[in-house]
């Protein structure tokens, strides 16, 4: 297992250093001169050469770009013009916000979409069966930003349960902070809900219908404990292998969530940056999303071989996963 | 066995010959929702090319007089905007915007990820160790975050949301394409093609490629659906195509203002979102059982 875990952190570092130099190319595409496009039409020459001086864009591009991961192999991650202050400082005060919000609607969807696929397989072809399967559906194909939009119409505007936007204070109380949180979560959740019962669903039906099941039915142990024992057991790992997927999806989810409820966490900020031009916030934020899905993608392949060890597992060169 | 097993057993080799002959048409007719989700593609394409002849009013003819109407207010079929201008026009017209990202940013991520996944999987070695984890690097940002952050970098404009959500569309396809591509290369035929002496050239877009194409073409399907989501995702924050062009997201950011004064325009916008991506995503479930039931995308 440790030859394991060292041989994918060893593996990781190219990734890494891939994904640093796709962030850079990225922001060396902007048309024209970033500095200008920073400061905006009104700004002077002066203030335009002494950013470039400043960003280093002057340099040839080989240097600007060891500069770049120079800074980054030391956490640095440039320092903000539009907020006055180190990026780092930025990501610090947003980052726990975005993991708040992204861990509930995890919660949310394993707590309904795991039960439901389970219900939905156990009961294959009912009324019940045939409801979740239409309403995942319906949850999978669902532009969230609007889900967000209509749950503040109903939610916020017609009956005013919830606030609309913000994130409560602690000093308020935990029910305030726990009612700003609700429809966030909720909307961000819905996706991978959906997801979870379609795919616990599935595997399910298919781990159903094998001997052992029959034989632990013939044996007499009630279906509760059938199902929700022996069959959910081996219809886990489906789950687990889609986790990784989810969460990338859930990281971009939450740009838009947190754009809809205002909600203080790295997507608005990245949305904050791109309305006040600061390209290098954009850059750095969303290095850093990448990074964190990296790394929590090695943690859920880690859990998947801890629930398997028998798999055996050899170096995965290439990228199939 | 007994004459009548064996008549029922001949009766069932019959029966399942004929449904493997049953077109693919035909196996996606059967299936009703499928159906449902290609009838409404249909529809969907022919309020796209007639928008002109459906829509009652010019989309973009802003009239302030009128502005913030209900439905069916004064021959607004479904109100108007917070510029006077008809909803459900720009709703007829934003479906333009829908189908023509949808298709075009996955014929892009389908032109360019094939041929990196072609050319990973069929040759191998360290040139697929090269471009693989260029596509790992690219995996690694989450679909929509990738667009924007190439929306924020090229601008507005209905040509950059293409390229943007094009580019984001490029791993999924070369990683598909490369796991059918290490399936096809093994397989004997392929071999005797080889051992007659054919190019690589010839041997993967003659033999390789059509025979990898199934997964491909339900990967596709699924991908319109997440690229028009994409488009309107990118609308609604203001990166997509440039007002006051009509797109469904951005008569969604519109209506998120006004959501107090005027609901329909948040509402209806959305609901041409999901019920075309629900459309599609049931015609793409169809289509992949009616393939090979057992593949997974």
């Amino acid at each position: 297992m440790g030859k394991y875990i060292f041989s994918r952190l060893i593996n990781m570092i190219p990734t890494l250093f891939i994904v640093a130099i796709i962030v850079f190319l990225i922001t060396r595409m902007i048309p024209g001169d970033p500095a200008s496009v920073m400061l905006g039409p009104q700004a002077s020459r002066e203030d335009v050469e002494a950013l470039t001086e400043a960003l280093g864009l002057n340099e040839p591009i080989h240097i600007q770009f060891l500069q770049y991961i120079g800074n980054l192999l030391q956490g640095d991650f440039g320092v903000s013009l539009s907020y006055n202050q180190p990026i780092t400082d930025l990501i610090i005060n947003r980052f726990p916000n975005t993991v708040v919000l992204a861990v509930s609607a995890l919660i949310i969807a394993f707590m309904i979409g795991v039960p439901a696929g389970i219900i939905s397989a156990s009961k294959q072809n009912s009324l019940i069966d045939y409801s979740i399967t239409t309403i995942s559906l319906i949850g999978v194909s669902m532009p969230i930003f609007w889900l967000g939009v209509m749950l503040v119409l109903y939610f916020s505007v017609n009956l005013g349960w919830f606030p609309a936007t913000g994130m409560g204070s602690m000093d308020d109380g935990f029910i305030s902070y726990l009612k700003h949180l609700i429809l966030p979560s909720i909307t961000l959740a819905t996706i991978p809900t959906a997801t979870f019962a379609r795919i616990t669903r599935s595997s399910m039906l298919e781990v159903i219908t094998q001997d052992y099941i029959k034989t632990a039915r013939s044996k007499g142990i009630s279906e509760f404990i059938v199902i929700s024992k022996h069959a959910f057991k081996n219809a886990f790992n489906p789950l687990l292998t889609v986790l990784g997927l989810q969460i990338s999806s859930l990281l971009g989810g939450a740009v838009l969530t947190e754009t809809i409820f205002s909600w203080p966490g790295m997507g608005l900020l990245i949305m904050d940056a791109i309305e006040k031009r600061d390209f290098v916030v954009v850059q750095s934020t969303v290095l850093f999303i990448a990074l964190i899905f990296v790394m929590v993608n090695l943690v859920v392949d880690i859990l998947y071989k801890v629930v398997n060890p028998k798999i055996s597992y050899s170096t995965n060169k290439g990228g199939t996963k | 066995m007994t004459s009548i097993q064996a008549e029922e057993e001949i009766v069932k080799t019959m029966e399942d010959k004929r449904k493997k002959e049953q077109s693919l048409f035909r196996k996606l007719i059967k299936n009703r929702l499928a159906a449902f989700g290609l009838i409404i593609i249909f529809l969907l394409t022919i309020t796209a090319i007639f928008a002109p002849l459906i829509a009652t009013h010019d989309p973009n003819s802003m009239d302030v007089t009128k502005s913030l109407l209900g439905v069916g207010e004064q021959g607004y079929l479904l109100g108007t905007d917070n510029f006077g201008r008809d909803i459900f026009s720009r709703i007829v017209y934003g479906s333009r915007i829908s189908l023509i990202v949808g298709i075009a940013a996955v014929l892009f991520g389908a032109v360019f990820g094939s041929l990196l996944g072609v050319v990973a999987g069929y040759f191998g070695g360290k040139l697929d160790s090269i471009i693989m984890r260029f596509m790992d690097g690219l995996f690694a940002f989450p679909f929509i975050l990738l667009a924007i952050t190439l929306m924020t970098v090229l601008g507005q404009g209905l040509f950059n949301v293409i390229l943007a959500i094009g580019i984001a569309n490029i791993p999924g396809f070369a990683r598909v394409v490369r796991g059918q591509v290490l399936g096809v290369k093994e397989s004997e035929f392929i071999e005797v093609t080889r051992s007659l002496g054919a190019k690589h050239r010839r041997i993967i877009f003659q033999h390789v490629l059509p025979n990898s194409l199934a997964p491909i073409i339900v990967y596709a399907t699924m991908s319109v659906a997440g690229a028009i989501i994409s488009e309107a995702a990118l609308s609604f924050l203001g990166l997509g195509v440039q007002p006051p062009t009509a797109s469904w997201g951005s008569i969604l950011k519109d209506g998120k203002d006004f959501l107090v004064l005027n609901p329909n325009m948040a509402t209806f916008s959305g609901l041409s979102i999901l019920i075309t991506v629900l459309s599609i995503n049931l015609f793409g479930d169809g289509l992949r059982d009616a393939l090979d039931p057992k593949m997974k995308v």
